[in-house]
């Protein structure tokens, strides 16, 4: 173990180097570009055994992965924002071929109006495509998540996207505890790969045409898949914590116990509701967070477990799903509460869009919003955090 | 929040090094067991333009990820700013200002209205860097400032991990940039005024 | 008659198929529009030609020689009569 300084950037291209893929095939797009750039500078140096292919744009970033992981190869890759968004066709395709490929991706906004800063639509968009998606709080979480989804993405034979928010994380540098090369290569082990089309012993046809009488029961496949990933998640989480002392769950709760209300977030926000539940507790308040850090699978249970009894909870969005209503984490919160008989009193708020800066005060806000709901008073069911009226 | 948080800006104009300043700063400050943050004001950078960047540091993990708004510590990089820039922005009573000017603290004060209460520190930084250096490369010697003012990190700990750092960063470059640096902010650190 | 379909369980992973030229099982000659290729062995050099440009895997070869088509993957779409150079192959009514 060694202590060093990292942005997320660095410390995800360092886990590649460390993980040393079989094969990266990559795009630059601000902000990810220097996790590639770090990366091509690793391959150049002979300090890891990749082939890198500098393609001509995203899809083509995507096509290779999946083509090179259906070869059998450990693969990964990074991008953002509008370089996701050019990956889509090609993302839904990786995991209904059951190919496991991780994609450091730093969260940026999706145009227009053009913007390079953090919010999650760029993610979110994609959580339909059946990509597993874990949101990261700091640099340590981003390098520890890259080299557990190697694992994790091996067994569950699905993709995963672990995403660090843009410059927020992807620009700051923060101390963080490397492994070393070794202990790297020993947890991640030998790769694990579903098939193989250059098997000619066993020879196999990928992605051939699958109609009415089929496709659907591929898809059925596909969606269980999903289903069973939670337990070989917290598995891996735990053998990670086991050997190296960090570990992560599907969810954190940060003082949830004895809560009454709580805030329910993803990515870096998530230190900074810890910093202001710390601030109110001092105040006599019974507040809490709970940390999202797997989007897909959608840890239901979890987050039941998690909010049942508590009174009033605020769901924050760094995304606007444009449904008219609310975004989604608050829908899926919502959705999965449905099913308890102690649910709280649930809101919702869109907040940072477009790098919008999130501020203590502004998080003490969504806490003294609950608190007038818990006086009596009616607020929106959801709201705009922080955007000028 | 934490108490024990100190959060310090740089101004400066790109290509300054006002980032390199805040990682060095950052990176010395692990190096003596700290936890840290540094980051530059977000965005595509611009050779000349003004900027800012920003270091946090502590003895605990720090979880905080929002901007920072009322930095304990300010530093000024280039004294051009001054005329556009409001760099008192968000310093409060206790605070510290370092500006790297030829002029007094005093004259600093005066020139700037810097309410009482907020501590003003001078240091003319550009012309150690051309002394030592041989070219207006004011960060480095603004960190023997920084060291001098607040003593939040050991010294010479301090210049060790700069050392370091900059032996890799100049790798493949003449061996004399190195030390150039390193007694451009030894100069600073015996040099920096404060009031009287 | 009809295959007894597997249901998602019993299906490779990944929407593969795990079996080696299983195309054979698909017959595309029913979908012939009423002409088939008919061969004319004295003219037929063996240029093989015809194997070539064939879409399917209709055109039936064994040591070097055109021995004549295979139906059941023959879409009657008239490349190899097309594309022989002397004519040695025509494409007739289907009845004949």
């Amino acid at each position: 173990m060694k202590v060093v300084a990292k942005t997320a950037n660095e410390a995800m291209a360092e886990a590649m180097r460390q993980i040393n893929p079989d094969v990266v095939a990559a795009y630059p797009i601000t902000p990810s570009t220097e996790i590639v750039q770090i990366f091509s500078r690793f391959v150049a140096d002979g300090e890891v055994d990749t082939e890198f292919v500098p393609v001509e744009s995203e899809h083509s970033a995507a096509s290779a992965c999946t083509g090179a992981a259906a070869a059998g190869a450990r693969v990964m890759t990074a991008t953002s924002s509008q370089g996701l968004a050019l990956m889509n066709e090609v993302l839904f395709v990786t995991p209904a071929l059951r190919l496991p490929i991780v994609i450091c991706a730093i969260n940026r906004t999706l145009s227009a109006p053009i913007n390079i800063h953090c919010d999650h639509s760029d993610t979110m968009d994609q959580r339909d495509s059946g990509w597993m998606q874990f949101y990261v709080e700091d640099s340590q979480e981003a390098y520890d998540s890259v080299i557990q989804a190697v694992r994790i993405t091996e067994e569950a034979f699905l993709p995963a996207i672990v995403s660090a928010d843009a410059f927020i994380l992807s620009h700051s540098l923060q101390r963080i505890e490397m492994l070393e090369d070794e202990e790297v290569q020993d947890f991640i082990g030998e790769h694990k790969t579903p098939y193989s089309v250059l098997d000619v012993d066993n020879p196999i046809t990928v992605g051939p045409l699958d109609l009415q009488d089929y496709y659907f029961e591929h898809k059925r496949g596909e969606a269980e898949a999903m289903r069973k990933t939670p337990p070989i998640i917290k598995k891996v989480d735990r053998e990670f914590g086991e050997r190296f002392g960090r570990e992560y769950g599907l969810i954190e709760e940060y003082r949830i116990k004895d809560a009454n209300k709580a805030i329910v977030v993803m990515g870096s926000t998530a230190g900074t509701a810890k910093e202001v539940v710390d601030t109110l507790r001092q105040d006599g308040e019974k507040v809490g967070v709970v940390k999202v850090k797997a989007f897909r699978p959608w840890p239901r249970e979890d987050i039941n477990k998690s909010l049942e009894g508590l009174e009033y909870v605020a769901v924050m969005d760094r995304a606007e799903g444009m449904n008219g209503f609310g975004s989604p984490l608050f829908t899926e919160v919502r959705s999965s509460l449905y099913e308890i008989d102690k649910r709280p009193d649930i809101y919702g708020y869109v907040y940072g869009l477009g790098g919008r800066d999130v501020k203590p005060r502004d998080l003490k806000k969504v806490f003294d919003d609950l608190k007038k709901v818990e006086s009596g008073k009616k607020i929106e069911r959801v709201n705009y955090l922080g955007v000028r009226e | 929040m934490a108490e024990d948080l100190i959060e310090i800006r740089w101004h400066g104009r790109g290509g300054q090094g006002a980032k390199t300043a805040a990682l060095l700063f950052g990176e010395a400050a692990i190096d003596t067991g700290m936890f840290i943050q540094a980051f530059p004001e977000y965005g595509p950078e611009r050779t000349g333009a003004p900027i800012k960047s920003f270091n946090r540091l502590s003895k605990k993990p720090i979880r905080l990820h929002s901007g920072i708004t009322n930095p304990n510590i300010v530093l000024v990089l280039d004294p051009t700013l001054l005329k556009t820039i409001d760099v008192l922005e968000g310093l409060e009573k206790g605070g510290i200002l370092i500006v790297n000017t030829h002029k007094s603290p005093k004259e600093m004060r005066e020139e700037l209205s810097v309410e009482p209460g907020i501590l003003v520190y001078t240091l003319d930084a550009s012309k150690i860097a051309m002394e030592t250096i041989g070219m207006n490369k004011p960060n480095t010697p603004m960190l023997g400032a920084l060291a001098r003012v607040t003593h939040i990190l050991d010294f010479d700990k301090m210049l060790e991990s700069i050392e370091r750092k900059l032996k890799k960063k100049f790798r493949g470059k003449p061996e004399e940039i190195v030390s150039k640096n390193m007694e451009a902010i030894k100069t600073a650190h015996k040099m920096t005024k404060g009031e009287e | 008659m009809a295959e007894k379909k597997r249901g998602w369980k019993e299906l490779p992973i990944g929407a593969i198929i795990d079996e080696a030229g299983s195309s054979e099982k698909f017959k595309t000659g029913d979908w012939r529009e009423g002409r088939k290729p008919v061969l004319n062995k004295d003219k037929c050099t063996n240029c093989l030609l015809c194997w070539i440009f064939c879409p399917d895997s209709a055109i039936i070869v064994s040591n070097n020689e055109m021995k004549g088509f295979k139906y059941d993957y023959c879409k009657g779409c008239g490349i190899c009569a097309n594309q022989c150079p002397i004519g040695a192959i025509e494409m007739v009514p289907e009845e004949e």
